[in-house]
């Protein structure tokens, strides 16, 4: 799929070139305006998670002929992200592709933005549910309960099925990381009976890295000191799995690790056996149909209201139909998973 | 050692008349209403906190708990209103919980003669972790429109967002106190030489005690705005704004060492800080460049008054010299 987009992009990219400046206005495909003003802001740059997000929103605006702009604050909080909502609406942008920092703190912002004419598409991260009108539709990877069993499937293929387990996650507000490790508690009890929690329950069983890469470090081995017998660590953030898998390696430890981990960060540890499996959606992609999804939202083509469709991609290969379902959200897929057999292949791109 | 820091604060100003000329010509988005506004908005609860800070840092003192004050403000308003409470009964208390706060630390600290530095590093993670205990990892949201509005809209018939109206009346009061009052010289003499203080008959402790407990008000203060502005109360919220509201203060021309500094300075810090993180971006610059920027003209702010009081004095040494 991935090669697929990067091929088009290049063919896209030729053809414009050799169009001149005339492509530009007509590359959109049918239905999408030409010339729009888009602004990609991640909740914070230097990630390189993000990095890929963009990359794939950039691609998209390129087939459509938008004019992008990746932008955000440095550090993931709404406050930060709030100031770059402002920046946006100052400079007129027609659309916003937006991973929420906080699902709270930017919905006023948000609801300013809107005011002033601005398309909004949330994607990677959605606002709180009491804020679904201040958005077009929200983009994510997976439904929450599908990337939180997928994860304890892994954990399970690493221990053998057996044996308690602890969560390294990011911070202690992160929606994402609650809304997975909720769904873990109930699947593992559930499909894996020889397996348990280290703190006898999912909720306490629970440690903050909060996305940082000393802090997870520090509590990857506060875990082990607390429960020396720990079978394996789900990290459901790539900051926190890497750490994981970098100490594990140092020290040369036998717990399992799994979690959501960048294929080109974990490559080295997949490849040499410190880390089995670990899983991720493809962010390009998750950049990708977001900014088609905003794109026809702001030509008047797609309404965001449950049952609606939208199509990403430019050509009858690449063109791929999506549905908006409950509560305005709009899933990619499944989570993929990433191992031995595929690591390379992967850890080129993103 | 006065006519040094005068000489900076008026840098500032200057600097802030250029920063905003520069800014309308160099990018159409700046100079216009709905701008300002924002402008005004981003800075809100750092003005509101730097003014306490001023006098504290003056002092000889420092509150880095002041980020983690707002935040326990915030949550402790967030988790009366879970409860039910009626809204205007969560304002009061969110803001005895920001005295609360200051008032910890002013005890810690003239109580038990600790060092504020140490003891607000302490309560910094203390008074953290209590936003955790209170709100769990559910941040609150879904706050009475007719509150939060006041947050993100503007005075009626004016582009100024309504803590306008706090920072006025507290920038009024913070400045009168500090430079024309009892209260103010005080400040001044103790940050000075805190052992003359004691012997000129100044009540060092309950004035410390005071300072302190002023900032965790304003800390509170702070903290509403804050939970009006995100509409939202969460228990990471505004991490690290200690920080700031300290550069701040000391970009003002305050001296860290204490004995120096004046509430116009600060003031016209803390807005050509906003003014100045508004033109950049609405210049395009990243977000990467903008904390660069931020970090020189910290430092500048510090080297450049050393640098005026290290040639003063060397002249003043020559001319010593000339005389002998």
């Amino acid at each position: 799929m991935q090669k697929r987009l990067t091929r088009v992009a290049i063919a896209i990219v030729a053809v414009a070139a050799l169009a001149g400046t005339t492509a530009t206005a007509n590359a959109g495909s049918a239905g999408i305006k030409g010339g729009l003003k888009i602004a990609i802001m991640p909740k914070a740059v230097n990630n390189g998670y993000f990095t890929a997000w963009a990359k794939g929103g950039t691609t998209a605006c390129k087939e459509i002929g938008a004019r992008c702009t990746y932008l955000g604050p440095t550090t993931a909080t709404g406050a930060a992200q709030v100031q770059f909502i402002n920046q946006i609406i100052q400079q007129h942008y027609n659309v916003l592709v937006i991973s929420a920092a906080d699902q709270n703190a930017i919905v006023p912002a948000l609801n300013k933005a809107k005011a002033a004419g601005i398309t909004i598409v949330t994607s990677d991260a959605d606002v709180d549910a009491s804020a679904a009108a201040s958005r077009v539709t929200a983009v994510l990877p997976a439904s929450s309960t599908r990337i939180g069993t997928a994860e304890v499937d892994w954990i399970a293929a690493a221990t053998g099925g057996k044996g308690s387990i602890a969560i390294l996650s990011a911070a202690a507000t992160a929606a994402n990381q609650n809304a997975w490790i909720a769904a873990m508690g109930p699947y593992l009890t559930s499909k894996y009976p020889n397996m348990s929690w280290v703190g006898g329950t999912v909720d306490k069983s629970v440690f903050y890295g909060n996305d940082d890469a000393t802090t997870s470090t520090q509590q990857f081995d506060a875990i082990l000191a607390q429960y020396p017998n720990v079978a394996g660590i789900i990290s459901p953030t790539t900051v926190g799995v890497l750490a994981a898998a970098q100490e594990k390696k140092a020290k040369s430890l036998t717990v399992a690790i799994t979690g959501l981990g960048l294929p080109s960060q974990m490559g080295p540890y997949i490849t040499d056996g410190t880390v089995l499996k670990v899983g991720l959606w493809n962010p390009i992609d998750l950049g990708y149909v977001a900014v088609y999804a905003a794109a026809e939202a702001a030509s008047g083509t797609f309404k965001g209201t449950v049952g609606s469709t939208f199509y990403a991609g430019n050509t009858k290969k690449t063109k791929k139909t999506y549905t908006v379902t409950a509560g305005g959200i709009t899933y990619l897929g499944d989570p993929f998973t990433f191992d031995k057999s595929n690591i390379a292949t992967f850890a080129a791109i993103y | 050692m006065k006519r040094i820091s005068f000489n900076w604060d008026k840098g500032i100003l200057v600097f802030l008349v250029l920063t905003t000329i520069v800014g309308s010509f160099i990018t159409p988005y700046f100079a216009n209403a709905s701008n300002f506004s924002f402008v005004i908005q981003d800075i809100g609860e750092f003005m509101l906190m730097a003014i306490p800070m001023t006098f504290l840092i003056i002092s000889g003192e420092i509150d880095l708990s002041i980020g983690s004050s707002l935040c326990l403000s915030s949550a402790a308003l967030g988790y009366s209103f879970r409860h039910g409470i009626p809204f205007w009964l969560c304002i009061i208390i969110a803001l005895l919980v920001g005295i609360a706060c200051g008032l910890i630390n002013g005890i810690l600290v003239t109580k038990f003669g600790l060092q504020s530095l140490a003891v607000t590093i302490g309560t910094l993670a203390l008074y953290r972790g209590l936003c955790f205990v209170l709100l769990g990892n559910q941040p609150v949201n879904q706050m009475p429109l007719s509150y939060t509005n006041l947050g993100s809209n503007s005075i009626p018939h004016t582009f100024l967002p309504y803590v306008t109206i706090l920072i006025v009346i507290f920038g009024a009061i913070g400045w009168t106190t500090l430079h024309y009052t009892r209260l103010g010289r005080w400040t001044f003499a103790v940050g000075i030489n805190v052992e003359a203080a004691k012997f000129s008959g100044i009540p060092v402790a309950r004035l410390k005690l005071a300072l302190f407990a002023m900032t965790g008000l304003m800390a509170g203060v702070a903290g509403i705005v804050y939970t009006f502005r995100f509409a939202s109360a969460s228990p990471d919220g505004a991490t690290g704004y200690e920080l700031s509201v300290i550069a701040s203060v000391l970009f003002g021309g305050v001296s860290i060492a204490g004995g120096v500094g004046t509430m116009w300075g600060v003031l016209a810090a803390v807005l050509e800080l906003g003014v100045i993180r508004s033109v950049l971006q609405l210049t395009n610059v990243s977000a990467n460049t903008l904390l660069v920027v931020s970090g020189g003209l910290l430092l500048l702010s510090v080297a450049i008054p050393r640098a005026i009081e290290l040639s003063r004095n060397r002249r003043k040494l020559v001319s010593l010299d000339s005389k002998s």
